[in-house]
């Protein structure tokens, strides 16, 4: 892989992450718990959006080969995909909800902190951006890990399922690739062992404040999101996402 | 928007000779054009009367981000998608804002919204209408929130001072979704396939009259109208807003290419207006009793969404009584 295809892969991981992260968040759409947690979902929705839509434009101009931000998003299979399985996990009940976005914003935050020192200046400037968003994520989604696991009854025995759920798809956040070695070596992005132990270390101080459990760390994961290899999710999310642009190819304008 | 049949409960508007001292100079204030303020005395029949408009206005809002979120997860591009969730977050932010200047007037959320859930409050009928096509992201825009922003602009001058102050604020984002949904449609008009052209016209044909039946019954069928209008909540007729809004549409319905499903539609020289075929009142009384198309799944999503979430708002609470209990 030369090193131009590992960044191309790399910015698709970070596109396609937030991309498919937003999507189940728009799923959302008027089934928040509260009218202010609608708010904050659409809010939060429209963040990684928009953030994908950059990673989206990089990566188009590297791929040049004439497809668009659009055409990646919705003219791709699942096998081209390269968003975490995390982000495509489903929305379940709210606890899966948080527990799957305080997850991605840990890694989320350390990562954009790092890419803003990224040897590659755009890289920084779209990460600059995103990290102010990416931090009010990761304050909001923190402090409702705290409220469910250390609210009611309940609440805590949700949150603590969601962990267990959730955890066998957090190893793929901090265990590098081939790709991730060779754009942290290039200064590209950051170092995969600092950003492992961050991960880990905010989770476990977020977890324990929560009165909750973390999963064992050497739990197995399920990693294949970054190579195209996905859950049964995926497809479904494409069906739904990409429908009008499938079923109406000729069209070049809507 | 939104508001319909607002009860009133007033059987005939009082003559200044009937009125307590109180009400008279209430109504001289409103007479003079003088904004009513939370902390001012006001008649309970004007209170209750606000506080069901403004609910029905705050529950219209929220109801109305069911239909958008209905294409949410399929909007076509990047643009689109973004766009859509920034309309819908808007409505929310809205409703939050309607809710606040209700509560003002000593009614409360909740029971407001359970109100709404067990059947008992209003909203817009529009949005018992299914989205059935893309385009209608684009009408609903531009029909809706146009139809919305005719009655809203005149509210701005409403008598009650948080309300009026809500409206002006929500107009400019409206106007803004208007021409946003606008846009969406002209864009497949002039660059779409034939097929997109044909999603343009059927989302028109079947929101055209709903659109119409959002400013309510006819003059001469609504009589809660007089009271509001006394009032100053309600400043034009039902019939004066509907004229005033097909007058401003019809134009723009031409410079798409699209047609209105109406045969009477057509310009009258001797009035300076367009005149227009009968509005089917069975329809629209049958979707405010609860019979249209999407009347129960609207309520059903709310309702699931508010009371299946009780367990997360009682874990916020308890964790905050939690922490106050510790620092204390």
């Amino acid at each position: 892989m030369t090193q131009t295809q590992a960044l191309q892969e790399y910015l698709l991981r970070l596109a396609d992450s937030d991309m498919i992260l937003g999507q189940r968040l728009c799923e959302l759409c008027g089934k928040a718990p509260a009218l202010e947690e609608e708010m904050a979902l659409m809010n939060t929705a429209l963040d990684l959006i928009g953030q994908a839509r950059n990673w989206y434009e990089y990566a188009a101009e590297l791929i040049d080969d004439g497809r668009d931000p659009d055409k990646l998003v919705f003219r791709r299979d699942a096998h081209d995909y390269r968003n975490l399985l995390l982000t495509e996990q489903p929305n379940e009940d709210f606890a899966v909800t948080m527990g799957r976005q305080f997850f991605f914003d840990v890694w989320h935050y350390f990562t954009l902190n790092s890419l803003t020192r990224s040897s590659d200046e755009r890289i920084a400037g779209i990460a600059s951006k995103a990290l102010k968003e990416a931090t009010y994520h990761l304050r909001r989604s923190s402090e409702w890990i705290k409220r469910l696991g250390d609210g009611t009854e309940e609440s805590h025995r949700r949150m603590q399922d969601a962990v267990d759920i959730l955890w066998r798809f957090t190893g793929e956040l901090i265990t590098p690739d081939d790709t991730d070695h060779a754009m942290a070596e290039a200064g590209i992005s950051p170092d995969p062992e600092p950003l492992a132990q961050d991960w880990r270390g905010m989770v476990n101080e977020v977890l324990t404040q929560a009165t909750l459990a973390p999963g064992a760390e050497d739990a197995w994961m399920y990693m294949g999101g970054k190579h195209g290899e996905h859950t049964e999710h995926l497809g479904f999310i494409l069906a739904e996402m990409q429908f009008l642009q499938r079923a109406y190819p000729d069209a070049t304008t809507w | 928007m939104y508001a319909q049949l607002v009860e009133t409960g007033a059987k005939h508007v009082q003559s200044k000779d009937e009125m307590s001292p109180e009400e008279r100079e209430f109504q001289e204030k409103i007479d003079a054009e003088t904004k009513i303020e939370p902390k001012n005395w006001m008649p309970e029949g004007y209170r209750k009367t606000l506080i069901r408009q403004i609910s029905q206005h705050a529950h219209s809002e929220v109801v109305g981000m069911l239909p958008e979120g209905n294409w949410l997860t399929r909007a076509p591009t990047l643009k689109r998608k973004l766009q859509l969730a920034a309309k819908i977050q808007d409505e929310a932010g809205h409703g939050l804002y309607l809710y606040s200047a209700m509560e003002t007037l000593g009614a409360d959320r909740d029971e407001e919204i359970e109100k709404l859930h067990q059947g008992k409050a209003k909203y817009s009928s529009i949005f018992n209408y299914p989205t059935l096509n893309w385009a209608d992201m684009g009408a609903v825009g531009w029909l809706v929130d146009g139809a919305a922003i005719i009655n809203q602009v005149v509210l701005q001058r409403t008598s009650y001072g948080p309300y009026s102050r809500a409206m002006v604020r929500i107009c400019k984002e409206e106007s803004f979704h208007q021409r946003q949904g606008y846009q969406i449609l002209l864009d497949m008009m002039r660059e779409g396939t034939d097929e997109q052209k044909a999603m343009v016209q059927d989302a028109i044909n079947r929101l055209w009259w709903p659109t119409l039946m959002m400013f309510g019954p006819t003059d001469d069928e609504s009589p809660n109208s007089q009271q509001s209008m006394a009032w100053k909540i309600k400043r034009k007729s039902n019939d004066e807003l509907r004229q005033m809004f097909i007058d401003q549409t019809v134009p723009q319905l031409e410079l798409l290419g699209c047609t209105a499903p109406d045969p009477e539609l057509k310009w009258n020289e001797e009035t300076g207006h367009y005149d227009f075929g009968e509005i089917d009142w069975q329809e629209f009384y049958e979707v405010l009793k609860g019979n249209g198309p999407c009347n129960r799944e609207r309520i059903k999503t709310r309702k699931d969404a508010i009371d299946g979430g009780a367990w997360v708002r009682e874990a916020a609470a308890a964790y905050a009584q939690k922490q106050r209990a510790q620092a204390a």
